[in-house]
């Protein structure tokens, strides 16, 4: 499993999203892999998931990959809530997508 | 290894300001990039990139209700890697879907992808905590805001 965390640059609020999502994943048990991303250069990877700010939603209309919103980045809940039922949506026969 | 910086010791009596009077999201940049200027961390060309950043990326920057995160690149005009930390007197509308309006102000200059991560994992933390929130928002002097800083433990 693949995940992309995205901001305008790559290592501010992506690097902040990773962190989060890596003690997620660890508590977990999950394996997979997290990259922080920049707009620009995530297109033509492949992930399964992408995880961005709510307002980034206006960059990431109409692409294959499960796209999980995250309203309050510091919100280690609602980011643990949200891309544990995406993780759980793509192992359930989801696809990667590529961009 | 790489040398890692924490937040106690990124934000110092020179990068930590309380309720400043500003009144648009531009004003937010000059105010709070002034503090890292005069401390010598940045050139005057990152104030500017922070401003082209916001108008670049959009509001998401605005990272949670009422907490906006402030940079741009290294190669903008970053000295060494630096933090300040800034509250605003009246809240300020940037322009997030949900979470303006924004009356806490956090600007930093990373010099590369790696030094900068702890100190930012602790701001977050330090965002996420309630308690020390509080302390934050209600700060009325300089003295009170760094002190509410340093009231947050990592351990």
């Amino acid at each position: 499993m693949r995940i992309a965390t995205l901001c305008g640059m790559g290592f501010g609020t992506s690097m902040m999203l990773k962190l989060t999502i890596d003690d997620v994943l660890r508590a977990e048990g999950i394996k997979a892999e997290t990259y922080p991303w920049d707009l620009g250069s995530f297109k033509g990877n492949k992930v399964d998931i992408v995880v961005a700010p709510t307002d980034m939603e206006p960059h990431l209309r109409d692409h294959p990959a499960k796209v999980v919103y995250i309203r309050n980045l510091i919100d280690k809940k609602e980011i643990r809530e949200k891309v544990l039922a995406a993780i759980n949506e793509v192992q359930s026969g989801g696809s990667p997508g590529t961009f | 290894m790489n040398e890692t910086l924490s937040l106690q010791t990124m934000i110092t009596p020179q990068t930590a300001q309380a309720q400043v009077s500003v009144g648009s999201p531009n004003a937010v940049i000059d105010a709070i990039g002034k503090l890292l200027l005069d401390a010598g961390k940045i050139t005057p060309d990152y104030i500017q990139a922070m401003k082209d950043a916001l108008v670049e990326m959009g509001p998401y920057s605005v990272i949670a209700p009422g907490v906006v995160l402030l940079h741009a690149r290294p190669e903008n005009g970053v000295l060494e890697p630096c933090l300040a930390l800034m509250t605003l007197a009246t809240p300020v509308e940037f322009g997030h879907s949900e979470n303006d309006p924004v009356d806490v102000a956090v600007a930093f200059g990373a010099t590369d992808k790696e030094k900068h991560i702890a100190a930012l994992m602790q701001l977050a933390d330090l965002l996420g905590n309630e308690e020390v929130m509080k302390r934050v928002k209600t700060a009325a002097t300089d003295e009170e805001l760094l002190a509410a800083v340093r009231s947050y433990s990592t351990g």
